[in-house]
């Protein structure tokens, strides 16, 4: 029935003029639309992003190669680490948020859709003011255009005496802006999550997505608003000659560090904890058995948010602290190992003696799991401070968190795209084409991270323009960048996915995973509103309850 | 074929959630304090650290009166809910009035207070760190503080126009609750900057 009703909207769509269906975007507060906005924007930037990293690896090919300028170069590891974090990884999983709670929970829209619309937009424009500081970064003083601090952007190097222009401005005021978006986002998230369940989804029947997407909510009211505020204080420093940050006038850099990593690191688990909620929904469905250990699932996560508030000084083990920070800094960060460790032997507790389907969405969940149990293991590495005050600043830490957030977040991230592409656009994705970038990616991802770890633990710096040859780093730095382009080949191969299943896909139908949660109870793409009669829930898999009447998990709950 | 819909097994006895609104209203406040949180620390964290003077036990005054102006406007905007609430309007507007001028007063003593400071004792933002974590801070807050009035006085435009019953009260409510968390706020800035920062 509603897909029929799909069909008629569609038609109506084709014939409409195209400035009529772009103001309907623009102006939209569907939840629906407003996730596949945040969604293709991350898309723009995640290639703007992975230009940016290209540009780095060709320069860095061969010893005293001179692609690019040593000032560039600053600039473009600043552009890519900020873009990255702040206009791919935030709004991609704000953008399945949006997309998924409400379907999940039996809702029909977000608790404020208009709220929800600003905050998209705020963090978009947010976008658009960190690029624009290539044309207009300079100012009148000629300083050089984008920002070229760092993502971290450390006093004094941001002040207004060693940065210039207005580069670290605009790098200031972006952040600022998606900042809001974000709170504004996660405030509408919790709201939705805690206000607008259909009947029956008790807190302890909501699919595990919308409980992590819960936490990680929680997690941004208190870890972005810190950036926010130090933000301020930097344009205080920069516009109005305070001196937070000054240290000729008593200020403190260090304090500058303090609340940038409290921001810094909680945001790491801001961004994986969405994708512990994608491998979650996912491998159960691949595995034909309900997720193991839920509450212990949910638990686990509460755990990791409150201990990753209190571990942000692993980061700066190597500007002098006493002892007892060192210790307690250590212990924390080590501790957060323990509830990870869990999830992980959750995930495997599901597979194990499951009627596995080796699909795109669960390749890459598998790789995610073993991605992220390495990266995990280099964190307990780097978490110990002697050892860190080794490697800090070294590629070492570079090819860790990249393991982290490219084969961690990013390979749950596929798996998700592969596994809701059918809901949000009604075609399947190609499994040739999806197994070929999976391949792809895996090796081209193993062969530039996993060998980084190597010239880090040579000694070889992070964020250098250059170095000199004869140091064991060439011939490693050439692989490196091999990988990097066969990675590279892999995205465009998603893109093409993306592009040709859209057109020539086949059709999804409503549940085409046989899945358990609500979104799969409705036509693929769903209608505008969502639901037509609101549903009433009486366990954890409603769909399992319907397709098996005669022995619903209801009755064991 | 038709779509699968839930079958409709039981409904729940009950089933009521909490009002979207106050729950939304509680996540601002609680990314709202750690905004001010960090800016209580750095606060903290430079008391006494000024290169320069002046110093705020030679500049600051405690601001007692204007503190009990702002404190007892908590009290005039909770009773105002509870009238609106049982919907004898009229009464509703003249406590909501009486908590917007409380509220006007307070930021009058702070302005009073920053002319006082910037053109009798010439500490700026920029003189030394105390003037450069005081504005900041107190500034925050001012900022807040301005943000509820603004909103205090729309509901009373409104109010005045007549469009604010007792079917409204659940949403004057949320406001109502940022306005207490500003005082709230006010109480920890004056603990930091008027006791513990002298």
């Amino acid at each position: 029935m509603s897909s029929d009703v799909l069909v008629i909207q569609t038609a109506e769509a084709a014939g409409r003029p195209w400035v009529e269906a772009l103001h309907e975007w623009v102006t939209t507060v569907d939840h629906k639309r407003l996730g596949i906005l945040y969604i293709l924007y991350a898309l723009v930037f995640l290639v703007v992003g992975g230009i940016e990293a290209t540009i780095m690896r060709i320069q860095l090919i061969r010893p005293h190669n001179d692609f690019v300028s040593p000032q560039v170069f600053n600039r473009m590891f600043t552009m890519h680490g900020t873009t990255m974090i702040f206009f791919v990884a935030m709004p991609i999983m704000f953008g399945f948020a949006n997309y998924l709670v409400p379907l999940m929970i039996g809702a029909r829209d977000m608790a404020f859709p208009r709220l929800n619309a600003f905050s998209f937009w705020l963090t978009a424009f947010g976008g658009l003011l960190l690029y624009f500081s290539f044309l207009g970064g300079s100012g009148l003083y000629g300083a050089g255009n984008a920002p070229d601090v760092g993502w971290w952007a450390y006093a004094p190097l941001a002040s207004r005496a060693f940065s210039p222009g207005h580069s670290s401005d605009y790098w200031t005021i972006a952040l600022l802006a998606s900042g809001f978006g974000s709170i504004g986002t996660s405030i509408n998230i919790i709201a939705t999550i805690i206000s607008m369940r259909c009947p029956g989804m008790k807190l302890s029947r909501m699919p595990l997505l919308a409980w992590l997407n819960l936490v990680m909510s929680g997690m941004v009211l208190l870890a972005i608003t810190p950036l926010s505020a130090a933000q301020l204080m930097l344009l205080v420093d920069r516009y109005l000659g305070g001196h937070f940050f000054d240290t000729q006038a008593g200020g403190s850099a260090t304090l500058w560090m303090h609340f940038f990593w409290i921001f810094g690191h909680p945001e790491v688990y801001v961004l994986i904890i969405p994708c512990f909620a994608f491998a979650s929904e996912i491998i159960p469905v691949f595995s034909r058995k309900p997720i193991f250990g839920y509450p212990v699932m949910v638990g686990a996560t509460v755990c990791i948010a409150f201990v990753s508030m209190s571990v942000w000084a692993h980061h700066m083990f190597t500007i002098g602290m006493n002892s007892y920070a060192n210790s307690f800094f250590t212990i924390t960060t080590m501790a957060v190992g323990v509830p990870t460790g869990i999830k992980i032997f959750n995930w495997l507790g599901t597979m194990w003696g499951g009627k596995i389907q080796f699909k795109t969405p669960m390749l890459f969940c598998i790789g995610f799991l073993f991605q992220f149990l390495i990266a995990g293991l280099t964190g307990i590495m780097l978490a110990s401070s002697p050892f860190d005050w080794q490697l800090s600043g070294s590629y070492f830490v570079v090819a860790h968190f990249h393991y982290v957030i490219v084969g961690g977040i990013l390979f749950a991230l596929f798996g998700a795209f592969y596994y809701w592409y059918p809901k949000i656009t009604g075609r399947m994705l190609s499994e040739g084409l999806g197994r070929l970038h999976f391949w792809l990616f895996l090796i081209g991802f193993h062969v530039t991270f996993d060998l980084m770890h190597i010239p880090g633990l040579l000694g070889m710096p992070r964020r250098v323009y250059t170095y000199e040859p004869g140091r064991g780093w060439d011939t490693l730095n050439l692989l490196v960048t091999i990988g990097a382009f066969v990675q590279g080949i892999a995205i465009l191969v998603f893109v093409a996915n993306l592009v040709i299943s859209y057109f020539k896909g086949a059709k999804a139908g409503n549940d085409p995973w046989d899945a358990w949660t609500l979104e799969w109870s409705v036509s693929s793409p769903p209608p505008a509103y969502n639901f037509a009669s609101i549903p009433v829930v009486a366990s954890r898999r409603p769909l399992w309850d319907l397709k098996h009447p005669e022995d619903p998990d209801s009755r064991y709950e | 074929m038709s779509a699968i819909t839930v079958p409709i097994s039981e409904t729940p006895r009950a089933w009521t959630l909490p009002y979207r609104g106050k729950v939304g209203m509680a996540c601002l406040i609680i990314a709202e304090s750690a905004i001010f949180t960090i800016f209580v620390v750095a606060y903290l964290f430079y008391v006494g650290k000024s290169l320069t003077g002046p110093t705020p036990r030679e500049v600051l005054e405690t601001p007692i009166f204007y503190t009990i102006c702002l404190l007892s406007s908590s009290l005039t905007i909770h009773f105002a809910g509870r009238l609106l609430e049982r919907g004898r309007r009229g009464a509703f507007l003249l406590l909501w009035f009486l908590t917007i001028a409380l509220g006007a007063v307070f930021l009058y003593g702070t302005a009073q207070e920053w002319h006082r400071l910037i053109y009798e004792r010439g500490l700026t933002i920029s003189t030394n760190l105390f003037g450069t974590t005081y504005y900041s801070l107190v500034g925050l807050h001012a900022f807040h503080v301005t943000a509820g009035l603004i909103m205090l006085s729309i509901v009373l435009l409104f109010g005045l126009a007549g469009r604010v019953g007792a079917e409204q009260s659940a949403r004057v409510d949320v406001l109502s609750l940022y306005w207490h968390f500003v005082d709230a706020v006010w109480v920890v800035v004056f603990t930091v900057v008027y006791v513990l920062g002298r």
